[in-house]
């Protein structure tokens, strides 16, 4: 076997190689995506009713609360971040992290301080690389996040809310997320989450035109709304944390389809040259054999005289 | 047959059980409630405990909650918690073992979790 061939057949099983893995990958996410909207559909519920009592203990009284009326002039922003652990997924955590860097000038445009929360190795990566601050960052659980790790990252942004802004506190509390519309489309968004932007809030539950009842409250307004706003926070995040996971997946297996995809092509055309290679090699050999054979006939020819 | 409310018992993470019901009690931080169909509309902070769901067939559901909301309206109740377990979820010994580790660690919090959940079994 010639050199050149030799080289065509090397790099052809090792595109093979990769394709294999590509596909399996590939196949690894797609099932994946159904077991993350299944999780989205199932905290859904939990969402929208929250969701529902938080506008009406918002609406129904004329509770002033820190976390639903907004400062007067916001000094100090909380923005977390979700990002993928792995990598492999195309744009996936560059988007997310794009977004995050347009929301962050913004904010600062208006004179605001932000504070970086970051979910997801790809993100914690990229602001150390460029020695970015990061007030807090959490890794480990992208794939398929539990409300258990919600609570955990809320945790930490609740405490920065309730706090005065002098002693570091934060009075705007974002979210960016890729948001899952189709298994084509992932949109990286940004959202504020508090203070609640009761408009916003009624648009995603009323929707059907429904007038909230005057709720009585137990034990009173005021505590309700303490003892929901986390949850609130909690159950938002856990809900952007499932949709960012369904994300991921379904970025991943888009990458990987075109990686197997082109890999597919890259053999196809390696195979051709290959094969172009042997046809030289063959017709070089026969070229050889009938120069050599003619060399020895006019030797034979010469020496009979 | 009378009035009946459509409950709804919604975890973080899934829909724990809903159906008709004529009468629920659930405990909220200032005392035991119980909500007929016609209640007024009502929020309240719940606490961990056992509620009690007595189903229009005549039947008992009862379940350990822990931490969240009750909310009724339009005969409409719902019941948000961040963990809730049916009496018939719950595994005994392992919720004894539980409250026999929260007790030497002296862990209120779980002390408490295990104990709702026994006594929702017990109340089965």
């Amino acid at each position: 076997m010639g050199a050149q061939l030799r080289v065509y057949k090397r790099r052809i099983r090792s595109v093979t190689a990769t394709k294999k893995i590509t596909k399996a990958m590939e196949m690894i996410a797609a099932s994946r995506i159904v077991k993350a909207q299944r999780q989205v559909a199932a905290s859904t519920p939990y969402a929208t009713e929250l969701t529902r009592a938080v506008t009406a203990v918002a609406t129904g009284s004329n509770t002033k609360h820190p976390l639903t009326t907004e400062a007067a002039a916001p000094a100090r922003a909380a923005v977390l971040l979700l990002t993928s652990d792995r990598g492999l997924a195309g744009g996936y955590s560059s988007n997310a992290i794009k977004a995050a860097d347009r929301l962050t000038e913004r904010l600062r445009g208006e004179g605001k301080e932000v504070d970086t929360y970051i979910v997801g190795r790809k993100g914690v990566a990229y602001y150390s690389f460029r020695e970015r601050k990061v007030a807090d960052s959490w890794t480990g659980f992208t794939d398929s996040p539990s409300y258990a790790n919600a609570k955990a990252v809320a945790a930490p942004l609740i405490e920065a809310v309730t706090k005065e802004t002098a002693e570091g506190g934060v009075d705007e509390l974002h979210i960016v997320y890729t948001e899952f519309v189709s298994m084509m489309t992932q949109n990286a968004v940004d959202n504020r989450m508090l203070p609640l932007s009761l408009e916003q809030a009624q648009e995603e539950t009323a929707g059907k035109g429904e007038i909230l009842p005057l709720f009585d409250f137990e034990p009173s307004a005021e505590d309700v709304l303490d003892a929901l706003l986390p949850r609130y926070v909690e159950s938002r995040v856990y809900n952007a944390l499932l949709q960012a996971a369904a994300s991921e997946h379904a970025a991943r297996r888009r990458a990987m389809k075109s990686a197997t995809d082109n890999a597919g092509e890259l053999i196809t055309s390696l195979t051709r040259l290959a094969n172009a290679a042997r046809q030289a090699e063959i017709t070089q050999e026969i070229s050889e054999i009938v120069g050599g054979s003619a060399a020895l006939a006019d030797a034979n020819a010469g020496s009979d005289k | 047959m009378a009035a009946e409310l459509h409950v709804e018992l919604v975890a973080a993470d899934r829909s724990v059980w809903s159906g008709e019901a004529t009468l629920v009690v659930a405990r909220t931080t200032s005392g035991d409630i119980g909500v007929m169909p016609g209640h007024q509309p009502l929020l309240g902070v719940l606490e961990s405990g056992p509620v009690t769901i007595r189903t229009s067939e005549g039947g008992t559901v009862v379940a350990a909650v822990h931490g969240g909301f009750i909310s009724f309206a339009d005969d409409k109740l719902s019941l948000l918690a961040e963990i809730a377990e049916l009496a018939d979820e719950i595994d005994v010994q392992r919720a004894e073992r539980a409250l026999e580790r929260a007790k030497a660690a002296a862990d209120a919090a779980s002390e408490r979790r295990a104990e709702v959940r026994l006594r929702a079994v017990a109340g089965h």
